[in-house]
């Protein structure tokens, strides 16, 4: 359709921009900044106020905390990334028994079926987080396929403390996500929702009805 | 056509009024959105900062829009999504049934789309024997009911929940009878986690375009969005071609007024940022993207500076959640894609002022509407704009269909009011039997009727002021 992209930006063209660029005043988004303590409690807030569930931790500790989940919940399996660094240290110590961990190590069209029927959990680490709404920065990709944090009905995610941001807009020029992106990047905020039946909320209507956020206490 | 679609809104929009269910499905529901839109903005310093910064970089991208379409074309194509462009609806239909076609997919699930619904994208495919299915819950609800959205943001918002139940206790297989949400929920997502897993396709629309890095943007609640891009082999995207801004930052205000202005949330569930298809190391994702980049008139709106403002909506609904007319009949009354304040000033210019001649007077001009616009569009002054454009062949404007909107009655009316007002003595006289016995006209007589429809009918003063101002002494000097 090369004509059409011709004759449509030919139009745009001819019609001419028309007056000078407007001043752009980010004064509203810059005097959104909390210190780290109260970062954590905002994000806190926003995401237990969208049914997100927390789980506290230390660096050392959280993957016991994350087995304890597990096996309190009597989970059958976890899907994890075990090329990714988080994956790689959850599943150091895991013992045998229980909760059995399930690497998602292969394309999935090989397991398609199982993932969406045989899969308890999916375990996810971030790269960040967002202060002022509540949300969570993560970047699938080769070692943490995109579907871990979305077809399994409890998705577990691992989040250090430090590396919560004060807004998205801040987080964007942080992260340098800006300059390029992988395929896929995203801020999720709580367990899949709906309010399209008489506005009434209901969880999980088509990805994980829980999310478990593991907080990973790291500040100095 | 004209005379067809006037009859329709005026006579849809007296059916909608005498529904007593359909008004109470509404009443509730916008009730609910204007009070969680208001407390997500308790400081209006802030929210006018937020509203000045995202007007001004909505009209940023619009000034430089050839330029950024062209740089976020280029990055996307860098990326690896394939990009097409679509002058009318019916191109961009063949555009993706080719390819769907050339990959041989049968079923397509859908996340919400508003483009795809101007382009009637579900029949279209359906005629080909393709199967189409709405994801998003609401838009599920309506197409099993073969409905159109009646809201923007929530399409099924004029059913209630005994309705839903028992729609889906008669078309859903196996379904029983409930009227729980999250049983009805729960049926709903054992149907479509089983069309995920094996459609074909998935169709996405855009929210924001982002020319520096040739990232889609989809804002959703459901995951049914994540869904539809992620899980089949194939990811087909259709957005309106002003959805580009120019840099990923300027996204950051326009995603938080447009969550906050629509539904009351600081945030949605989930926001996608999605710039290619899988890459060769991923073990999941789809192996295809592409993007239908569509005109439909919008390059026409362009170029016209004042019209051009309805390119900066960012289909957040505040407008209709606030509007008196929407509130009382519902988004299906007017008989268009977009419905509301914002369907009456885009429905008229994609489709021509004449065809909806009907729809642009369908408004009090009360300014609701441009008051809690995130990005400031004088819909109010457009719409006068477009009301006088719909009776006038004005030199050097483009919108479609001007003039075609005059019926001969008006014209003569306002043909017999000019003379009269040019001849003082025909006024005089005029006025004389206007005071004396504009009582006795009929509130049926034939340029009336409209007006006392639903109002009492005018009546004349007995005396002009002209004659009361002789009587008091006064001159018009
Ligand atoms: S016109 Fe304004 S209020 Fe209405 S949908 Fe568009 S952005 Fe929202």
């Amino acid at each position: 359709m090369t004509d059409a992209r011709t004759a449509i930006l030919g139009r745009l063209r001819a019609a001419g921009g028309s007056g000078p660029l407007p001043d752009l005043d980010t004064a509203v988004l810059e005097r959104r900044q909390w210190p780290a303590a109260e970062r954590v409690e905002r994000l806190r807030k926003g995401m237990e106020a969208v049914h997100t569930e927390f789980l506290e931790a230390t660096p050392a500790t959280w993957p016991v905390v994350v087995r304890a989940f597990c096996d309190r919940e009597g989970l059958k399996n976890l899907l994890f990334g075990p090329t990714c660094e988080a994956g790689a240290d959850l599943a150091k110590g895991w013992a045998p028994g229980g909760t059995q961990l399930m690497p998602y190590d292969r394309p999935v069209e090989a397991f398609k079926d199982e993932l969406f029927t045989g899969v308890d959990a999916g375990f996810t680490s971030t790269v960040g987080g967002i202060a002022e709404t509540g949300g969570l920065l993560l970047m699938p990709g080769s070692a943490e396929p995109r579907l871990m944090s979305l077809v399994p009905p409890i998705h577990i995610a691992l989040l250090r403390a430090s590396t919560i941001q004060d807004t998205f807009w801040s987080a964007v020029k942080a992260l340098g996500w800006g300059r390029s992106l992988p395929p896929n990047a995203l801020l999720i905020s709580g367990p899949s929702k709906t309010a399209d039946i008489e506005q009434t909320l209901a969880y999980g209507v088509h990805g994980p009805k829980r999310l478990i956020v593991v907080l990973v206490q790291d500040l100095a | 056509m004209h005379a067809e679609k006037e009859i329709l809104f005026r006579d849809s929009a007296s059916k909608a009024l005498l529904d007593p269910q359909l008004r109470a499905n509404f009443r509730r529901a916008m009730d609910g959105l204007i009070t969680k839109r208001r407390n997500q903005f308790p400081d209006p310093r802030d929210l006018q900062d937020l509203r000045d910064l995202s007007t001004a970089i909505r009209s940023r991208s619009l000034l430089s829009l050839p330029e950024l379409l062209e740089q976020f074309e280029a990055n996307c194509t860098k990326n690896g999504i394939q990009v097409h462009w679509a002058e009318t609806c019916e191109q961009a239909n063949e555009l993706i049934l080719g390819i769907m076609q050339a990959k041989g997919a049968k079923t397509l699930v859908k996340g919400k789309s508003m483009v795809s619904e101007e382009m009637h994208l579900n029949a279209f495919l359906e005629s080909k024997g393709i199967e189409a299915l709405e994801s998003d819950l609401g838009e599920y609800i309506i197409q099993l009911d073969g409905e159109t959205p009646s809201h923007i943001i929530m399409p099924a918002i004029h059913k209630n929940k005994d309705q839903i139940a028992r729609q889906f206790s008669q078309k859903i297989k196996d379904a029983k009878y409930t009227e729980d949400v999250d049983e009805l929920t729960a049926m709903a997502r054992k149907v479509l986690r089983e069309k995920f897993l094996h459609a074909d396709a998935g169709l996405s629309g855009v929210n924001f375009a982002v020319a520096e890095t040739g990232t889609l943007c989809l804002v959703e609640n459901e995951g049914n969005g994540r869904m539809s891009t992620h899980v089949p082999p194939l990811h087909i995207a259709v957005m309106g071609l002003e959805k580009v801004v120019a840099r990923l930052e300027d996204v950051a205000p326009l995603y938080a007024i447009l969550t906050r202005s629509a539904t009351g949330q600081a945030v949605s569930t989930y926001f996608n940022l999605i710039s290619g298809p899988r890459g060769t190391d991923e073990k999941d994702g789809p192996r295809e993207v592409h993007l239908v980049i569509l005109d439909n008139g919008r390059s026409r709106m362009y170029a016209d500076p004042q019209l051009r403002a309805t390119l900066r909506c960012i289909r957040c609904g505040a407008c209709m959640n606030h509007c008196p007319v929407y509130t009382r009949i519902g988004g299906h009354a007017y008989e268009a894609i977009y419905p509301g304040p914002i369907g009456k000033i885009l429905t008229p210019q994609m489709e021509g002022v004449g065809v909806r001649h009907d729809l642009i007077h369908g408004s009090s001009l009360c300014g609701a509407c441009s008051e809690v616009c995130p990005v400031e569009i004088p819909i109010p002054e457009i719409l006068v704009r477009l009301r006088r454009e719909a009776t006038h062949e004005d030199v050097g404007s483009n919108v479609l269909g001007r003039g075609t909107g005059r019926t001969a009655a008006e014209d003569w009316a306002w043909r017999i009011w000019a003379g009269v007002l040019k001849r003082p003595a025909l006024y005089r006289v005029a006025s004389w039997f206007a005071t004396r016995f504009g009582k006795a006209l009929p509130a049926g007589a034939p340029l009336i009727k409209n007006w006392t429809r639903t109002r009492t009918k005018p009546v004349p003063a007995r005396r002009s002021l002209s004659e009361r101002m002789r009587a008091e002494g006064g001159s018009h000097d």
